[in-house]
């Protein structure tokens, strides 16, 4: 009841909606990048949203699964094949026991999301299988998936035979999810205004606002930096520290700004620009290194009301899953 | 006691309300009285709140307040209403009036790798700066940057120093002073504060509840150990 890592890929860590709850001790959410992608790919093997997956970055792990399982992968494409067969994203898919799961090419996008039906047996740390990598907690023994591990299933999965064909190793599942809608426009990123900015000169709000910048290498699960022209404030601030959130974009003081990502710090004292809506986050979660980005301000209305969409859909998602998989196996 | 605040939304998920941008204990006290009255009169959707020096920060499902609130314009204005009650109907419990907790710190060479530097640049003695540090009651401002790293303050205005232009390799344990602030690195991390010794002692421990050492409100002390000391206390 069981997968086994192969070949580890470039950060394969074990991730939920994150460590809420606990910013008084120092203790960030960190959780999965793409959200969207996480709970989707849950939903579609018949989870809750919240269950733990594995987030992946290219190059991508080898995974043999030790035994039939349904599972279902999200978020970036990167060609997933099992014994060499494509699979395709975004769909429920039976795999048989014995069968080794591979990412050959990175097509599209920076990080995605393995479910498996009933989800990983990974100890909670503060009701959170997150693993953060900072403090070596959390996830599977606070650490990065090595060479070798083994992650149980919470369920036995082996009714899923069932619904292999004879000497077929996998059976993609009718139903899809469509998340077009989620990553249209991938460069367009809408904000909210930050504290700080109008205390940036004119000049630079314009150039903020007109300008591309570009994703630094330095990029990590913590923030982006990002290239591009340099921003000033009309005269230098002295902050105290204070409470930061996901996307919140700090300006430093060589004048590059920093994307706060889900790995993001609990507090922080540089000016806050703007903040990123949280129905955009998914789609920067998938840009990478020397993507782009464009910004545009929107108001609290627009962010709330997109966001409020966004968990409709998952919502009408999560009860057609649900009675789809109840067709097939009962 | 403060006369003035700002509410501000950080992001769609959050919003934060400043009590002035300033380190003061008073100021402090209020944001400790804010978190207590926002805990005990929390709403549908509330999902976490961070102390700061001198601002407190809700975070929230703003989803989840919407559909339970739909009589707000929005769930930025109900959770803005909340903190600015919260400012209204919390009551001050001034902090810190316990005892100091009493932090055992090793000020020798291996263990305070920028303190030659920084008596240099100061102009002071190690033994000035080690007087300097030890010779004051902290506060506990608050607790962020690394899971159970508490920002204390202030130090004398003589050890005042900006932060180190990059951020160096740092080990667990490590005290260190910028600003009019010190502290102690509870895990093993990148930081840019200059650092003066190093503490015996964990900060952070997850098994514990809470798991962090220090909470905001608490008075710490500093106190000169040996290099002897610090292998005895290390090894407990």
């Amino acid at each position: 009841m069981s997968l086994s890592i192969i070949k580890p890929g470039l950060l394969d860590t074990i991730q939920d909606m994150g460590r809420n709850g606990y910013g008084n001790w120092g203790v960030n959410p960190g959780g999965a990048m793409d959200q969207y992608a996480a709970k989707v790919s849950n939903l579609l093997v018949g989870n809750c949203c919240t269950e733990g997956v594995i987030e992946i970055h290219f190059p991508g792990p080898q995974i043999l699964f030790e035994q039939n399982t349904l599972i279902s992968i999200t978020g970036g494409n990167f060609s997933p094949t099992l014994n060499d067969e494509p699979i395709p994203l975004w769909q429920p898919v039976v795999v048989r026991k014995n069968t080794v799961l591979h990412f050959p090419k990175q097509l599209r996008g920076a990080r995605c999301y393995i479910s498996v039906h009933g989800g990983f047996c990974i100890d909670k740390w503060l009701h959170s299988v997150s693993t953060n990598l900072k403090a070596g907690l959390g996830g599977f023994q606070g650490r990065p998936l090595r060479k070798g591990d083994e992650l149980s299933f919470k369920e036995n999965t082996v009714y899923f035979a069932g619904l292999l064909k004879e000497e077929n190793n996998l059976q993609i599942l009718p139903w899809r999810v469509n998340e077009e809608k989620i990553y249209r426009f991938p460069h367009e990123i809408a904000l909210i205004p930050g504290k700080e900015w109008e205390q940036l000169t004119e000049a630079s709000r314009n150039q903020f606002l007109e300008n591309n910048f570009t994703i630094h290498p330095s990029s990590d699960r913590m923030g982006y930096h990002l290239k591009g022209v340099p921003l000033e404030l009309q005269q230098s601030m002295n902050l105290v520290s204070s409470a930061v959130s996901f996307g919140t974009i700090q300006l430093l003081p060589e004048g590059q700004l920093i994307v706060l990502m889900a790995e993001h710090q609990t507090t922080g004292g540089y000016p806050r620009i703007a903040h990123v809506i949280t129905a955009h986050l998914p789609k920067l979660a998938q840009l990478q290194p020397s993507d782009c980005v464009q910004f545009k301000m929107v108001d609290m209305k627009d962010a709330e009301y997109l966001l409020s969409l966004q968990e409709k859909e998952l919502h009408i998602l999560q009860r057609a899953c649900h009675d789809h998989l109840n067709e097939l196996v009962c | 006691m403060t006369d003035s605040f700002e509410i501000f939304p950080l992001g769609d998920s959050a919003v934060t309300i400043d009590l002035g941008n300033t380190i003061r204990e008073d100021l402090n006290d209020k944001v400790l009285a804010m978190q207590r009255w926002l805990v005990e009169n929390s709403f549908e959707g509330y999902i976490d709140s961070i102390a700061a020096y001198s601002s407190l920060s809700a975070f929230y499902d703003p989803v989840e307040v919407g559909r339970r609130h739909p009589s707000s314009s929005s769930a930025f204005a109900f959770v803005s209403e909340r903190l600015r009650e919260a400012y209204e109907q919390s009551a001050v419990r001034p902090a810190g009036s316990g005892e100091p907790i009493r932090i055992p710190v090793c000020y020798e060479a291996p263990l305070a790798p920028d303190l030659l530097l920084l008596a240099e640049k100061m102009e002071r003695t190690p033994e000035e700066i080690i007087h300097l540090h030890t010779s004051r009651v902290y506060r506990v401002y608050m607790i962020g940057f690394l899971p159970g790293f508490a920002y204390l303050g202030e130090t004398s205005e003589l050890l005042a120093i900006p932060r180190k232009p990059r951020p160096v390799p740092v080990n667990a344990g490590s005290v260190g002073i910028t600003g009019r602030q010190t502290g102690i690195y509870p895990l093993d991390s990148p930081g840019g504060w200059y650092i003066i010794g190093r503490a015996p002692v964990v900060l952070f421990d997850p098994d514990l509840t809470p798991p962090a050492r220090l909470a905001i409100g608490d008075a710490v002390e500093f106190y000169p150990i040996t290099l002897k000391e610090f292998g005895r206390l290390h090894l407990l």
